[in-house]
């Protein structure tokens, strides 16, 4: 079991050099000359070369890969051309936000997700089933980008309930910062709840119609009992596998719904960041972000490895 | 057994009914007729039928040149006369605008999924049938690639090769190469050991042959099922791209470059977006509810 669990994080590291290459060459590939977008259209060729001695861009590009290498390994991702501050830092600054809204989004997504598709399950062929699950397909057949539009025009611009753009402020006391969260959080959480909704069902009804689940229902245990302790236990694994696969996406989720709500988080950072061809703002946060995501996948098939008991026999028997 | 069966049924009902038997069970099994059995995916069938002739017929069906702009006709509401879905900021017929759009809308995500499914197929193939250290390193460097957030990775593929209808598919293409891969992979993983391919091997069948001939066929079931699913997610990140301005350079309507300029007139007009959302969700619906649909009909083992 600890030796699959080892050889699942050495795996991981080749990936990570990987991605880390796969960074540095895309954003070297992004035209435009950095040195010029920062002195702006009108400097002159010696100012221009003279940034270009300052960036570390006059070097060959292995140096500049050596360069780079070494800098993540210290935990230096660069410096911004744009802010003129660490990229570490600037991360730091934008990710508890980028946080507040995918884990509130994504613990809304698991209670609701989970609560339906247990239901649907439950019920199934009944028109609460088709109604959760004719809602689910559209959940996940929809722009989140879009559903943001929506909400923006119906709660902010017809109803005026709530406020479309930024993320208001603590001074204002908690209630703003509160009431500007529901529209992003509301977005975010669509298509994961659908998701979990979808896969909790499908994995419920697998177990459901198991012989344990009818002994247990013979020997006369609460149903509540035989639902939650026994039922949903056996079908969790494939839940947290995708539990995993969305909480790496809530990123990408972000990116875009950041960007609707003008939310000052990792996504309007990237957005502008492209924007500016801030190389190494791009680099480092594309680079943090792809990190976390092998890490999640990590920690998700680790967890996985630890609640399915399958897995973990297969690993003793020698794989 | 099973032959010991087949003769009791030949000799209780003879050798004509046994034919018919088995013409019907032909029927039955055939994919089509199966397919046509699953109304949520016949469902998906006719939204993608719709949609195709749509965009085929769009020069046929379209009032209006979409590009034509009449500044004096900016914002009309929708069942304006003459603009069944009103105008946009620049006078622009919307419903002319859709229909357009959904030619472009399907060709970038038809034509990503063909450029990530032909080089995931391939790359797929070779990884699972060479095995060693071919694999490692392949699968490592689509694990890579899968590290990055699909739209990330899109984002930064359209900064590096700029707006333009080729562009998108491209970007979209090799995003999508890493998970066609590992399907294809899983499935040549499974097939190549089977009986029929080793006694291929044995007879001195050629590795080509063997790959594209037999091992590719009997794996195609997941891959169909899969580049459907896919096309869905295309049209959303053809979307997303274009809302973020990073896809179709304007004029051009596509319905994510629509959805943007509906972004920025969402006050004035908030139809704009509204409809072109609305015929994006109806399209991706389309290619889900039909890929589950086939996925039923051609691989019952993933029926969830």
């Amino acid at each position: 079991m600890l030796k699959t669990i080892l050889r699942r994080i050495l795996q991981s590291i080749p990936t990570l050099l990987i991605v880390i290459t796969i960074t540095f060459v895309l954003t070297r590939m992004i035209p435009g000359n950095p040195a010029r977008t920062i002195l702006g259209p009108q400097a002159s060729a010696e100012d221009i070369a003279e940034m270009e001695i300052k960036l570390g861009l006059n070097k060959s590009k292995l140096e500049q890969y050596a360069d780079y290498m070494i800098g993540i390994l210290h935990g230096d991702f660069g410096t911004s051309y744009v802010y003129n501050r660490p990229v570490t830092g600037l991360i730091a600054e934008r990710i508890p936000k980028t946080l507040i809204i995918t884990l509130t989004s994504l613990a809304i997504a698991v209670a609701a997700g989970i609560g339906i598709g247990v239901l649907s399950a439950l019920k199934q062929y009944s028109i609460l089933d088709y109604i959760f699950m004719i809602l689910a397909l559209i959940g996940v057949s929809m722009p989140i980008f879009w559903l943001g539009l929506m909400l923006v025009n119906l709660f902010s611009v017809q109803l005026g309930w709530l406020p479309a753009l930024g993320m208001g402020s603590m001074k204002k006391g908690i209630g703003d910062v509160i009431s500007h969260m529901v529209l992003p959080c509301f977005c975010l959480a669509t298509i994961p709840t659908a998701t979990f909704a979808r896969i909790t069902r499908s994995s419920m009804l697998e177990v459901i119609h198991n012989d344990s689940i009818k002994a247990l229902r013979a020997r006369g245990i609460k149903e509540s009992s035989v639902i939650w302790k026994h039922a949903f236990k056996n079908a969790l694994p494939p839940i947290v596998t995708v539990l995993g696969l969305q909480l790496a996406s809530a990123f990408t989720g972000a990116i875009l719904t950041e960007s609707i709500f003008s939310w000052p988080g990792m996504g309007t950072m990237i957005v502008s960041a492209i924007d500016n061809r801030d190389y190494m703002l791009i680099q480092g946060t594309v680079l943090f972000i792809a990190v976390v995501f092998v890490i999640v996948n990590l920690l998700v098939d680790v967890v996985y490895m630890l609640i399915n008991p399958r897995v973990s026999y297969e690993a003793k028997g020698g794989n | 057994m099973a032959e010991s069966k087949n003769l009791t049924v030949q000799d209780a009902l003879g050798q004509e009914a046994q034919a018919r038997m088995l013409k019907r069970e032909r029927r039955a099994n055939n994919v089509w007729n199966k397919l046509k059995r699953n109304k949520t995916g016949m469902i998906g069938l006719v939204i993608i039928v719709v949609m195709i002739l749509i965009a085929l017929f769009a020069s046929v069906i379209s009032p209006y040149d979409p590009n034509e702009i009449h500044p004096l006709d900016a914002f009309m509401k929708p069942f304006s006369p003459g603009h069944i879905f009103g105008t946009d900021q620049f006078g622009r017929d919307l419903l002319s605008r859709i229909f357009y759009g959904a030619r472009i809308s399907l060709i970038v995500a038809v034509g990503g999924t063909i450029v990530g499914g032909v080089i995931g197929v391939l790359l797929g193939l070779i990884a699972g049938y060479m095995g060693g250290i071919v694999d490692a390193v392949i699968m490592r460097i689509m694990d890579g690639f899968l590290a990055f957030p699909f739209v990330l990775l899109s984002i930064i593929l359209m900064t590096v090769l700029g707006e333009g209808l080729i562009n998108v598919i491209i970007a979209i293409g090799i995003g999508n190469v890493p998970s066609f891969a590992r399907v294809v992979r899983g499935e040549v993983h499974i097939v190549k050991n089977e009986e029929y391919c080793n006694a291929c091997r044995v007879i001195g069948v050629s590795n080509a042959r063997l790959l594209f001939g037999h091992i590719l066929p009997n794996a195609i079931s997941p891959i169909i099922v899969y580049a459907t699913l896919n096309i869905a997610g295309a049209i959303i990140s053809e979307a997303a791209l274009s809302f973020l301005g990073l896809g179709i350079p304007a004029p051009t309507a596509s319905w994510g470059s629509i959805l943007r300029e509906g972004k920025s007139s969402l006050t004035k007009a908030p139809f704009v977006a509204t409809i072109s959302g609305i015929f994006i969700l109806i399209t991706v619906l389309g290619f889900n509810l039909f890929g589950d649909g086939i996925r039923d009909v051609l691989d019952p083992k993933m029926k969830q």
